[in-house]
């Protein structure tokens, strides 16, 4: 018998009103894997991650995490069960720095109340002085540590994409979730960042699961890719596999170039 | 120690030093020819700062609007009075009885908060203010008609005195409020209170609790994905702030001989929300500076006779644009190299 797979969907699916956004959705994640959702736009892929995440309440099917059903569960609490994410349309803190949007990644694992924060007793000395350190310490896979004062919306656009990716990783997740993280970026940006989301799986020992529509980054680094249009699969594979398949050149890369 | 941001610490400093040496020239003022007028108004003038202050956390931190904050004001001042009231025999020292009915306006506006705090949190926007509107004036409505007693016992009732007390031995006797208070407020012990919630909504700001109140304000869907619990912290924020406008208002009920529920109503709510927009979302010392000048002024501005909401609206003018405009800020900012660039948590 192998693992239990870090992430299972069943027959997952939802309808806004009459329009059925996400149908019969299948898949398997398994540890430390990086897995690849493509589709061209408007397919779904953004509406998988929020009900992965519990922003919309599947309408059917089955999520497994780590062998846990998530069903009934909030948001708050799949992120609790080891989910992060980031997202399409950035969404940081913007108001505060880079650090604190860290630090709020880490609200979980920081160990003290509403009362030693207001009387500032040992217990707040020494865990935010742990979270400073960590925070650092994470915002330095991405070379950001610089930039810690900074506010976050003050951010160019690919530190921001960077910063949200520290900031999901901040929860401790079991599995990390982005969304077109490299939306935005030049080239050589891209090619960085992939470097990067391995290092992370390696360092951390998590699974990713990853939107791009930039093929070359999927292609590149993703394990196991699974295609969808119009709210279903139409096809399961390896890069290999995926580039080589007719009804995804059809609908994928033939939409595209039309 | 570079754990907290320098700019942070280096801008709340400013503020408690602004409060500690006003405070400082006021009282020395206050014992060498400050009249009379000006005298009676440093109590108010605290209490109202105080209520600019924690109306901050609301709107500023949390980010929510608040339409009736001076409903928690007139929770404080009422409980915290009749506490104090009740207290008299047994609690000769002024001070610890005031500190007592501070403590005891602070509970009950907080479990106000708490109670309001239910359904309101769950609104967004336009319908929270609704709703917060609504909360002042049923506030208003209910301390018009309450009669409360104490003959070793505390007598409650409403619409009419059925305590079995004499009207004129009630605390609180309905329309007519409370009267014959003893002034017990001081100009130190407002000082006192301007200090701690200073400290509370500093700490609280700097802390791990505050962080997530500020990301509920800027991102909630956001704060949610990186699990951080929208009802808990929305609930810790509003309940914070009541019990702090609960300390004002019990500040400044001891300071008059009557208190009624009118002085606490629609008006004193939009007033308080004109000091926190003024003074700036967030920014502690603007609140202060924009409370402290705008209760001051219609009292200085008697002189102007005709003029004076002339004046007023000029000075309204000015404060706005020495607090908000971004060029006089960047001229601060330049004056005391860095120091400014906003408050807690901008
Ligand atoms: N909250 C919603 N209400 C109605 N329709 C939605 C909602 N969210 C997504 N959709 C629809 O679901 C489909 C898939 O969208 P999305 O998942 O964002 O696609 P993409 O693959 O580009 O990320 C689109 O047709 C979109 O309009
Ligand atoms: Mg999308």
């Amino acid at each position: 018998m192998s693992e239990t797979p870090i992430l299972e969907c069943r027959r997952l699916g939802i309808d806004f009103g009459g329009l059925t956004a996400v149908d019969e959705f299948d898949l398997t994640v398994g540890r430390r894997e990086i897995a690849g959702l493509i589709g061209p736009n408007g397919a779904g892929k953004t509406t998988v991650f929020n009900l992965l995440t519990k922003v919309y309440k599947p309408t059917r099917g089955t999520i497994m995490l780590d062998g846990v059903d998530t069903h009934g569960m909030t948001t708050v609490q799949v992120n609790r069960a080891g989910i992060a994410r980031t997202f399409q349309n950035i969404r940081l803190f913007n108001n505060l720095t880079v650090e604190d949007n860290v630090k709020l990644g880490q609200h979980n694992h920081i160990n003290y109340g509403l009362w030693s924060g207001l009387f500032r007793l040992p217990s707040y000395w020494r865990e935010e002085k742990a979270a400073h350190e960590r925070a650092l310490d994470l915002l330095s896979i991405f070379d950001m540590q610089d930039m810690a004062d900074a506010k976050a919306g003050s951010l160019p656009y690919g530190a921001q994409r960077r910063l949200e990716i520290v900031r999901a990783l901040a929860t401790e997740p079991k599995i990390l979730l982005l969304d077109e993280p490299a939306a935005g970026m030049n080239p050589s940006e891209t090619a960085e960042l992939m470097e990067n989301i391995r290092k992370i799986r390696d360092t951390f020992s998590i699974a990713v699961l990853l939107i791009e529509h930039d093929m070359k980054l999927v292609m590149g680094i993703c394990e196991n890719i699974t295609v969808v249009n119009f709210g279903k699969i139409i096809a399961k594979g390896t890069a290999e596999q995926i580039q080589n398949d007719p009804v995804v050149i059809e609908a994928y890369l033939g939409k595209k170039e039309a | 120690m570079k754990l907290l941001t320098n700019k942070t610490t280096r801008s709340n400093t400013i503020t408690y030093a602004v409060v500690v040496i006003s405070f400082v020239l006021l009282q020395l003022w206050s014992g060498a020819g400050m009249s009379s007028s000006l005298k009676g108004m440093l109590v108010p003038i605290c209490a109202y700062v105080v209520m600019a202050l924690s109306l901050n956390l609301t709107v500023g931190v949390l980010g929510e609007l608040s339409l009736g904050h001076a409903g928690f004001m007139s929770v404080g001042a009422f409980t915290g009075t009749t506490a104090a009231m009740a207290l008299a025999q047994s609690i000769p020292s002024d001070g610890l009885r005031l500190a007592i009915a501070m403590v005891v306006g602070a509970l009950f506006a907080a479990i106000a908060g708490f109670l309001i705090g239910i359904p309101v949190l769950r609104l967004r926007g336009d319908y929270l203010a609704i709703v917060t509107l609504a909360f002042g004036e049923i506030i208003k409505s209910i301390f018009t008609n309450l009669y409360v007693g104490f003959d070793g016992g505390l007598r409650v009732s409403l619409l009419s005195n059925q305590t079995g007390i004499a009207d004129n031995d009630l605390i609180i006797r309905g329309p007519m409020g409370i009267g014959g208070i003893t002034k017990i407020s001081t100009f130190v012990a407002g000082f006192v209170l301007i200090m701690l919630t200073l400290i509370v909504i500093f700490n609280l700001v700097n802390s791990r609790s505050g962080r997530a109140i500020m990301a509920l304000r800027d991102n909630r869907i956001a704060a949610e994905s990186v699990g951080i619990p929208v009802t808990k912290y929305k609930m810790m924020a509003f309940v914070i702030s009541a019990a702090l406008a609960g300390a004002a208002g019990t500040l400044f009920g001891l300071n008059y001989s009557t208190v009624v529920a009118n002085k606490f109503d629609f008006n004193t709510s939009i007033l308080i929300l004109v000091f926190v927009v003024l003074g700036g979302q967030g920014r502690m010392l603007g609140s202060i500076i924009a409370a402290a000048a705008l209760t001051i002024l219609p009292e200085v501005l008697r002189e102007f006779a005709d003029y004076r909401m002339l004046v007023y609206a000029i000075v309204l003018i000015l404060v706005m644009i020495f607090t908000n405009n971004p060029t006089i800020k960047g001229f601060f900012t330049r004056l005391f190299s860095k120091k400014q660039e906003g408050g807690a948590n901008q």
